[in-house]
This record gives C-alpha cells, sequence and structure tokens, in this order.
C-alpha cells in the first residue's frame, strides 16, 4: 500500500487549482550588491515577484454573495465584465476591473440594493516598474455599511497611456484622493472636475511615488564623497 | 497697502493686492472704499492662529459672506510614503507615527494591522500587547479630543477651555511617556506586538488619572454644553447631513454627529474592542456643537475603556508583549542600566558571550528585518478624526513596497467648502474647528 491512499480526498481537503499568477518582477541577489562587488555568493539568485493569484469559485462567506450581485447587476445593465479578475487573500477580496467598466462598476457598486457600497476609502496607487503593460494601477478600498462589508476593487494603466476614467461623479470623496494619486503616480483621472497637484508644489517635476522617481543623494564634506540615494544604497532586497 | 515680495502686482491680473499683517487693517477698509466692488478675495494662512496648523485658506467674500471656500494644502508635505518604502518592515513604524501627530498610536496601530495581516500573525498576537494596544489608543483618543476642545475653543475666543485643555492633555502625555519613554512619535506598537512590557507604577498612575480626569471632564461641560457664547457661536455652524457625510466620505465624529452610529470598534472590531463595555456616542443636529458633544461623550467612554484595559492588565503581570515566532519578534528587550535605557544587560550577555546563533538572528532582524509574504491589506481602525487606513503592500521583500494611508483629516477637510460657503467669515473657523483636520495627517 502506498502512500498516497491514505491521503484524505474529500473535496475540502483537495487545494484549489491555483489561477493565473500575477508576477511583477524578479528580485535578484540577496545583499543587493551587483557586479564585481558582490563576493556574496548569492549574486546568481533569482526569485520572481509573485502576487495572490486568481481565486477560484467558491470565494467563501459572503465574497460568493457580492460577486454574484455583481454579475448578475453588470448583466441586468448590459455591462460585460470581460477579463476581470478576483483575488481572495488574508481575509480580503479584490476585484480587478478594466479601466473601461471602472466607472459602470462603481455605480452598480453603489447603487446596487445587494451591493451598497455607499463609501469610498480613496484611491491608491501603486506602480509596478517591471509588470510590464499594467505598470500603474489603482486601487480603491470600497465600504458597504448596510451590509458592513470591504471590497477592493483594482484597475492598471500602461505607462505608456496612464489613463484611468475618474469615479468622482460617482464618489464626491474621491476628487482629493485621485489629485494626490495623480500628483504622486501621474495617472490621469480622466472626467475629474479639475486635476491639478495637490501636495507638490503646482510646478514640480515628476511624480515622486513612482518607482522610477530619481532621488538624491547627500554630499558630505569629506574628499568631495556622497552618500548615494536610498535606492542605490547596498541594501537587502 | 505695503509692498508684497511674494505676490508682486505683475502676478495677479485683476484687482488690487492689500497685504495686511495686523494692526493696518484701516488700509483696507480705505482702499476697499475706493472700489465699488466689494468682491474680495482673501488668502488666510498657511501661517495663521485659527487655520488649525499650517492650512491655507482662499475664501471670496461678499462683504463677510464667503461666497467661495478652497482650501490649500501640502505645506506640511514630507513623503513619509516614500521614506518608509527604504526602510525595514518594522522602521516604518518610525515614520508613520509622525503623520497624524495628535493620534500617533492610531497611525502605528492601522499599519501594523495591516504588516500583521499580510505576515499571517493576527491570531498570535500576545493577549497583554493587545490589551496594551488598547489602552494606549483610548489615552490617545482623549489626548487628541482635548486639543480638539482646546484648539476649538481658543479660536473662538474661549480661552479657559484651551488652557484646561492643554493641562489635561499634558497627564496623558506623561502617562505615554511614562509608558513608552516618549511624549509624542511613540514608535511603540511593532508588528507583532508592542516594543514593551508597562513599567512598575504604571497602572497607578492610570488609575490616580482615571480618577482625576472623572472630576476634571465635567469642567468641560460645564464651561461649555449651557453657555449662550458658545452656543451661538456652534450651533447650527458647520452643517453636513448624513447623505453628504457619505457622498464626501467623511467619518469619525462629524459622521456620529449626525445621528449614525458608526463606529469601525463596534462595527468592525481589531484588538479585541468587542470584549470592552463601551457606547457609541452620536448627536442629532449635524452641527459644529453636535460634533463637539460627541467628542465630549467619546472621552468618558475612552475612560471607560482606558479603565477595563487597566483591570485587566493588572491580571496579566509577566505576560508577553511581543509575538512568540523568533524570526519576526525584535530581539532584544530594553533595560533601565547605570546610564539610561538601552539593551538589556542579559540579552547582551546571551549573544556576547553564550550563543553564536542569538547573535546572527539579533544581527538579521535588526538590520535585515523580516520578509513580508507579497500581497496587499487594508486594516482602517476608528481615530479620533474618523476611518484611518493603511493600505499596505508588499513585494515579498524585507520593505514596504507601497504604504498609503488614507488619512481622515485628508478626506474630512474636502467638506470645508460645503460647510462654510454661504456663511459668515467667523463661522469658517468654526467650521475647520468641528472637522477638527491635523494638517501633518492631511499631508504626510
Amino acid at each position: 500500500m502506498t502512500e498516497s491512499d491514505h491521503t484524505d480526498k474529500t473535496p475540502e481537503n483537495v487545494p484549489a487549482p491555483t489561477g493565473e499568477v500575477q508576477q511583477v518582477g524578479v528580485r535578484q541577489g540577496m545583499f543587493g550588491v551587483h557586479g564585481t562587488g558582490d563576493t556574496s555568493g548569492y549574486g546568481g539568485l533569482t526569485q520572481a515577484k509573485v502576487l495572490p493569484g486568481e481565486a477560484q469559485r467558491p470565494y467563501g462567506g459572503w465574497f460568493d454573495e457580492v460577486a454574484d450581485a455583481l454579475e448578475a447587476a453588470a448583466g441586468a445593465a448590459g455591462l460585460e465584465l470581460g477579463a476581470s479578475r478576483v483575488v481572495v487573500h488574508r481575509g480580503e477580496i479584490t476585484f480587478h476591473v478594466r479601466r473601461e467598466d471602472l466607472l459602470a462598476v462603481a455605480q452598480l457598486l453603489r447603487d446596487d440594493e445587494r451591493l451598497r457600497f455607499e463609501f469610498c476609502s480613496g484611491v491608491s496607487g501603486v506602480h509596478y516598474p517591471e509588470d510590464s503593460g499594467h505598470e500603474l494601477h489603482a486601487v480603491y478600498h470600497l465600504l458597504s455599511m448596510t451590509h458592513n462589508r470591504r471590497i477592493r476593487l483594482e484597475v492598471t494603466a500602461p505607462d505608456a497611456d496612464p489613463h484611468i476614467p475618474s469615479i468622482v461623479s460617482v464618489y464626491p470623496t474621491n476628487d482629493w484622493h485621485e489629485r494626490e494619486t495623480f500628483d504622486m503616480f501621474g495617472i490621469v483621472f480622466d472626467g475629474h472636475p479639475a486635476l491639478t497637484r495637490i501636495l507638490m508644489p503646482d510646478d514640480w517635476p515628476g511624480h515622486p511615488q513612482r518607482k522610477d522617481y530619481p532621488l538624491g543623494g547627500i554630499p558630505v564634506e569629506y574628499k568631495g564623497g556622497t552618500v548615494p540615494p536610498p535606492d542605490e544604497r547596498r541594501s537587502y532586497n | 497697502m505695503s509692498t508684497d515680495y511674494y505676490a508682486g502686482s505683475s502676478e495677479t491680473t485683476e484687482g488690487k493686492v492689500f497685504t495686511v499683517t495686523g494692526q493696518d487693517w484701516d488700509s483696507i477698509a480705505e482702499g476697499l472704499a475706493e472700489e465699488a466692488d466689494e468682491r474680495v478675495v482673501v488668502n488666510m494662512g498657511p501661517q495663521h492662529p485659527s487655520t488649525h496648523g499650517v492650512l491655507r485658506l482662499i475664501l471670496e467674500l461678499e462683504g463677510e459672506t464667503v461666497t467661495e471656500a478652497r482650501c490649500g494644502i501640502g505645506y506640511l508635505h514630507t513623503g513619509i510614503e516614500k521614506n518608509m518604502e527604504y526602510r525595514s518592515w518594522t522602521q516604518g513604524v518610525t515614520f508613520c507615527t509622525r503623520m497624524d501627530y495628535l493620534s500617533p498610536f492610531h497611525n502605528e496601530m492601522t499599519y501594523v494591522l495591516g504588516v500583521e495581516r499580510l505576515l499571517d500573525i493576527e491570531d498570535e498576537i500576545p493577549e497583554k500587547a493587545q490589551v496594551m494596544r488598547v489602552l494606549l489608543m483610548e489615552l490617545n483618543r482623549i489626548s487628541s479630543h482635548l486639543v480638539c476642545i482646546a484648539t476649538g475653543g481658543m479660536e473662538i475666543g474661549a480661552l479657559t477651555v484651551m488652557t484646561i485643555g492643554f493641562r489635561e492633555r499634558e497627564l496623558v502625555l506623561d502617562l505615554f511617556e511614562l509608558i513608552t519613554g516618549l511624549r509624542m512619535n511613540h514608535a511603540f506598537i511593532r508588528p507583532g506586538g508592542v516594543a514593551q512590557d508597562l513599567p512598575p507604577g504604571a497602572l497607578d498612575e492610570i488609575r490616580g488619572f482615571i480618577a482625576l480626569m472623572r472630576k476634571r471632564l465635567p469642567e468641560y461641560a460645564d464651561l461649555c454644553n449651557a453657555n449662550p457664547i458658545f452656543k451661538a457661536r456652534l450651533e447650527g455652524v458647520g452643517h453636513l447631513d448624513l447623505a453628504g457625510c457619505l457622498a464626501l466620505g467623511l467619518s469619525g465624529p462629524v459622521l456620529r454627529s449626525t445621528g449614525y452610529p458608526w463606529d469601525l470598534r463596534k462595527t468592525q472590531p481589531y484588538s479585541g474592542y468587542e470584549t470592552y463595555d463601551f457606547d457609541v456616542q452620536t448627536w442629532d443636529t449635524s452641527d459644529s456643537y453636535g460634533r463637539f458633544r460627541v467628542r465630549l461623550a467619546e472621552m468618558w467612554e475612552s475612560l471607560k475603556i482606558v479603565e477595563q484595559a487597566a483591570d485587566r492588565l493588572a491580571k496579566m503581570d509577566g505576560q508577553p508583549v511581543m509575538v512568540g515566532d523568533k524570526k519576526i519578534a525584535w530581539p532584544s528587550q530594553l533595560a533601565i542600566g547605570s546610564d539610561g535605557m538601552g539593551n538589556s544587560l542579559d540579552h547582551i550577555r546571551h549573544i556576547m558571550g553564550e550563543s553564536m546563533e542569538a547573535l546572527i538572528h539579533h544581527f538579521k532582524l535588526v538590520t535585515e528585518g523580516f520578509r513580508v509574504p507579497a500581497g496587499q491589506a487594508y486594516v482602517p481602525i476608528e481615530s479620533p478624526r474618523g476611518e484611518l487606513g493603511a493600505h499596505v503592500v508588499s513585494d515579498g521583500g524585507t520593505r514596504p513596497f507601497r504604504a498609503h494611508f488614507r488619512d481622515p483629516s485628508f478626506t474630512n477637510l474636502q467638506a470645508t467648502s460645503v460647510m462654510s460657503e454661504g456663511g459668515m467669515v467667523a463661522d469658517v473657523i468654526v467650521a475647520i474647528a468641528s472637522i477638527d483636520p491635523v494638517m501633518g495627517g492631511v499631508d504626510r
């Protein structure tokens, strides 16, 4: 008798098939040194940076109710939610939607009585420079006070075309949040009433939270030396 | 009318520019008398004693009526979120505690909860650490509300409210100093627990504080609640109803002043808030007076929670305050030595004289830190000003890939226009004070 015969094969014990994983980059080495200076022996090490993969039905708990309600509402509104993914990780559910669907989805999430996400906690930008074609992510956290549920909505845009529709018309609170995300990442929220910088000065060049934003070093008064910028310093990675 | 070096006449295309720095208000009256048009645009702040910090207000006035109010922010932007991307996960606490400087523990807490969720150690945090977090957060809520009421009082001329508010806040800061070593910017709540155990005698001090506050909190009610001048300045000012609050994303006392009992401590409890006995305070007037009453009542509730937490801590002597996982928990313990606070001599002896592995662990954890599995988390908490949340993103490395804070001050400040347009200039101050924005949190 082989070992595998004893394995419990009840449905809840079989691991769910892994969905498509999302790789957002590669980690190299261990100690942040590259080239000839690397004597650690770990310089050739490469590890993929992988975000949690797509979830499979059933998502569990009320996640399925929300997903069903969203699909049904989208169907009734004649909206085709193609290429949308759902990620469930650490007890939080994320709906990835195409940017062209964002405004319609937000409207459904707020107004459909099975969904009723009446409170938006703003938008947070994330820049994944190595996630080619989807470098810029805009992440919205929505709260339904009626049902006491929280979901996350994620939209991406390529660096070459950093446009995402504004949802200020649905959630007026996102006015300043979208301005901040534009300020920090350069994501242009189409349809925003007045998309200007909010935290940085009006004439500031560049968008500081982007990973490719150049950082400054610190000159030291010793034989013309400088402390290199933080992203060029040797550090664990 | 004096020379304005910062806004020369070449920079404005219409109207006259008046620069008034005090005592020369007559020049404006005279200047305006010459022009029939009464429309004036006033730049209030960013340096102004009653804008609650470095907030710049751009007010368009018709006489004394505000026809348009806009906020200019960003004067306190320090790039905290960007800085956190170049420090380890534990060091991140040191940065985010400085954002909303009146509620440092809440900033730390929401970030730490996000990190703990990504680490999947939410259920392993020791009970004592959770109770200490609740204790500190509720003390912090009291000190924050005291500053709100104190500065709000000062801005309308009620100076006694200011002096007694800061008097009591000092007592809370003394407790913080006793427990964490610092009055502000504590960096005390760390991923996995809290930095160190309660010092001896802390519970007695806390009990003494509770007893004293029970005597002194009624003073605020006596001074303000039925004071006709105070009520005349606050009642009906800064009105915003429930629909307006939800559309603009307002939370905290502003939302509760509409009568809607939404408090994340009750609705989505964290750190064991569901096990404490307290009530959510509401008011039904949707105005500045209601927000004042909500804050006053919340201090009593916080006092109740602090008392319960102190009772629990009395039974937890010697229990751990940091998660047991030695790959996450900060290795060293602090102790008071002959030259002040530092690493405990027992620990130094252990790593330097007894165990090479302990030395390696200490070194790796302190320099490299721990890795957090890739993913993102958002665990909002009820800060004194409303929903405070950290969107924490990890790519599996030893540093945050991105940490974004949804600060309630930032969001709530958007309501300035809708709260103050159509009212008097003097009411703008009251409306903003009732939002209680902390510019450190707004600008981060």
